[in-house]
């Protein structure tokens, strides 16, 4: 079966003063139809700029190459109008903050509508039918009283499936989510990605879910990738990634999870920084920060199947020091 | 979709005081532009020789001028022009300037500097100057002296709506409307449009306040409006050798102009306050 989102050996460099700078640097992921991948990782590790890489929405001056295949279909070197064609309809996307990425003065039902007059010959009160459709499927209550309001009158919960229902009007085989939860209160949170995995499973959406929240990623993620400083380091399904994480980075990253310490202690850090993208060490990224490192690490390792995930470390089960001291 | 329905789902608020002092003002003298010939209780033009520089009266309230015709009915004459002139100006220069100031903003790059280094030209030239040296060329009247402001406010109107493109544009529902399928043309119209006019409609309000203004300028100095039409400047340059002796000659055109400028800013302040993003949010 055609994967929903195929990556192969993906790299996005951006000319930047002094040079490129790369932050995807080699990601080959897959996304079955009817999968949610969670792809996760800190801020600044290019999680978002691969989202907008599968969208097409990267300014023209950056470079990208590798492939990405949506449904099948090459993306990268796609001219204006064919990406134009392709996106809100076979992948679309929703992102972080429902109050910025709906416009104020346009109605939330009208904003449904547009995906949908974008890409099919519908006319004006088809598409309002549709739309209220779409509205009342993510769970607004009286969604045909509610389409003329703007954003503003509505919580920000409520925002969020609006954009969801005009992330998923067209069917997309994919849907990409930044962040869909960050901004959300915890409640809200858990009932926006409810609804993402009830829709997935009605409508076998695939999605990709970008956060840097591993609870998120429990809750609703099948597979989860493990993103550090533009690279893959970890893939697994979400199971074996809580049970048996494989790379220092992602146990650092579970180890640091709040809940994992002991109450009144201390909470686990990962010492250090995501290095620089411009400068990025030769070896692995990660070295720098991990408690494991030795001179093999000189040598970038690479994304290797450990167990029943890949890991990308050349000491993948050797036991990590307590981080609780590390500062 | 049409204005009606975009309206309904606008915010709204109430305006302040000084906006519906403004609004009632410049809605008066419209109404009294407007109504000029109704209103007006002597033909303007009509020379009296039995009137010369007449002082205020019950048939004349605004006293007469140097050839003996009614101040008032001259003023309401005059407003019609000036008001005329000045509306129209800004207009041109906001129809011309906000597409392109919004193509500016929205394309960047060479398309913006395509755009924006010619405006900056103009701008970097006296408004005046640029002014007399385009009726030096035109010739005086009433439309060349219109066509001159509004090339002057032209690189002021596409500035501000450029300024405005940019910080709209890098709004996120702009990023999403873009990840909607929405082509470029649509984004600009849909979305940067509606979103960005604001800060221009402000600057066009006040602007129409100057642009008054400068027409007054213009005729007073003999090159807008050409007598025997009756123009507020106009009227100034000729009560200006009797203003010992007459003053309401002088004094009622120039009241004239005070009140109408005063008015627009008022109006463009309160414009501006109602689109403060400040207590959008319900």
């Amino acid at each position: 079966m055609t994967a929903a989102l195929q990556l192969d050996d993906l790299r996005v460099r951006f000319a930047l003063g002094d040079g490129l700078v790369s932050a995807v640097d080699g990601v080959s992921l897959r996304v079955e139809p009817g999968e949610i991948v969670g792809l996760v990782g800190e801020s600044g590790c290019g999680k978002s700029t691969l989202a907008a890489a599968v969208m097409g929405l990267l300014p023209p001056s950056t470079s990208v190459t590798g492939s990405v295949r949506v449904a099948g279909d090459e993306v990268v070197g796609l001219d204006d109008r064919r990406l134009r064609a392709m996106r809100g309809d076979r992948v679309s996307m929703v992102v972080q903050d429902p109050s910025t990425s709906l416009d104020p003065i346009w109605s939330v039902g009208d904003q449904v509508a547009e995906t949908i007059r974008a890409h099919r010959r519908v006319g004006r009160r088809e598409a309002r039918a549709m739309a209220t459709r779409l509205m009342t499927d993510v769970g607004i209550p009286a969604a045909a009283s509610r389409y003329d309001d703007p954003p503003h009158r509505l919580s920000g919960g409520m925002r969020q499936r609006i954009v969801i229902a005009a992330a998923l009007a067209n069917e997309p085989a994919l849907l990409i989510a930044d962040e869909p939860t960050t901004a959300l209160d915890v409640t809200i949170q858990a009932q926006i990605l409810g609804l993402i995995r009830r829709l997935r499973d009605e409508r076998g959406t695939s999605v990709l879910l970008i956060t840097h929240d591993l609870g998120v990623v429990a809750q609703v993620c099948d597979r989860v990738a493990v993103m550090y400083a533009g690279q893959l380091v970890e893939v697994a399904t979400a199971q074996e990634l809580f049970d048996h994480p494989r790379h220092p980075y992602t146990r650092a990253l579970l180890g640091a999870l709040p809940g994992a310490t002991a109450r009144g202690e201390r909470l686990a850090v990962i010492p250090g920084q995501v290095p620089d993208l411009a400068h990025q060490p030769r070896g692995c990224r990660f070295a720098a920060r991990c408690a494991l490192r030795t001179d093999v690490c000189e040598q970038a390792p690479v994304l290797e199947p450990v167990g029943a995930s890949m890991a990308a470390c050349w000491h993948v089960d050797q036991p990590l020091p307590s981080l609780g001291g590390a500062r | 979709m049409s204005t009606v329905e975009r309206t309904a789902t606008r915010t709204r608020r109430r305006p302040r005081t000084t906006t519906v002092v403004g609004a009632a003002v410049l809605a008066v003298l419209v109404l009294a532009a407007l109504a000029a010939p109704l209103l007006a209780p002597h033909d303007p033009e009509a020379v009296q020789s039995t009137r010369v520089l007449g002082s205020p009266s019950a048939s004349y309230p605004f006293g007469s001028d140097v050839l003996g015709r009614d101040v008032l009915s001259r003023v309401l004459y005059a407003l019609r022009v000036s008001l005329t002139v000045a509306v129209s100006a800004v207009g041109v220069a906001t129809l011309v300037a906000v597409p392109l100031g919004l193509l500016a903003g929205y394309a960047g790059g060479w398309v913006d500097s395509l755009i924006s280094r010619p405006l900056d030209m103009l701008l970097v030239l006296p408004a005046l100057l640029l002014a007399i040296s385009l009726i030096a060329i035109l010739g005086p009247g009433s439309v060349v002296a219109a066509l001159a402001i509004a090339v002057i406010y032209l690189p002021i109107l596409a500035r501000v709506m450029r300024s405005s493109t940019l910080v709209v544009t890098r709004n996120e529902y702009v990023v999403v409307a873009r990840a909607r399928g929405a082509g470029h043309l649509r984004i600009m119209a849909r979305h940067v449009l509606p979103n960005a006019i604001g800060p221009v409609a402000v600057q066009a309000s006040v602007l129409t306040g100057f642009a008054l203004q400068l027409e007054a300028a213009l005729s007073f100095l003999g090159l807008g409006t050409q007598p025997p039409t009756p123009s507020l400047g106009g009227m100034l340059a000729d009560g200006r050798d009797v203003l010992t002796q007459a003053p309401w000659v002088e004094v009622f055109p120039g009241l004239a102009i005070a009140v109408a400028v005063i008015a627009f800013t008022l109006l463009g302040d309160g414009l501006r306050r109602s689109l403060d993003p400040d207590g959008v949010a319900s």
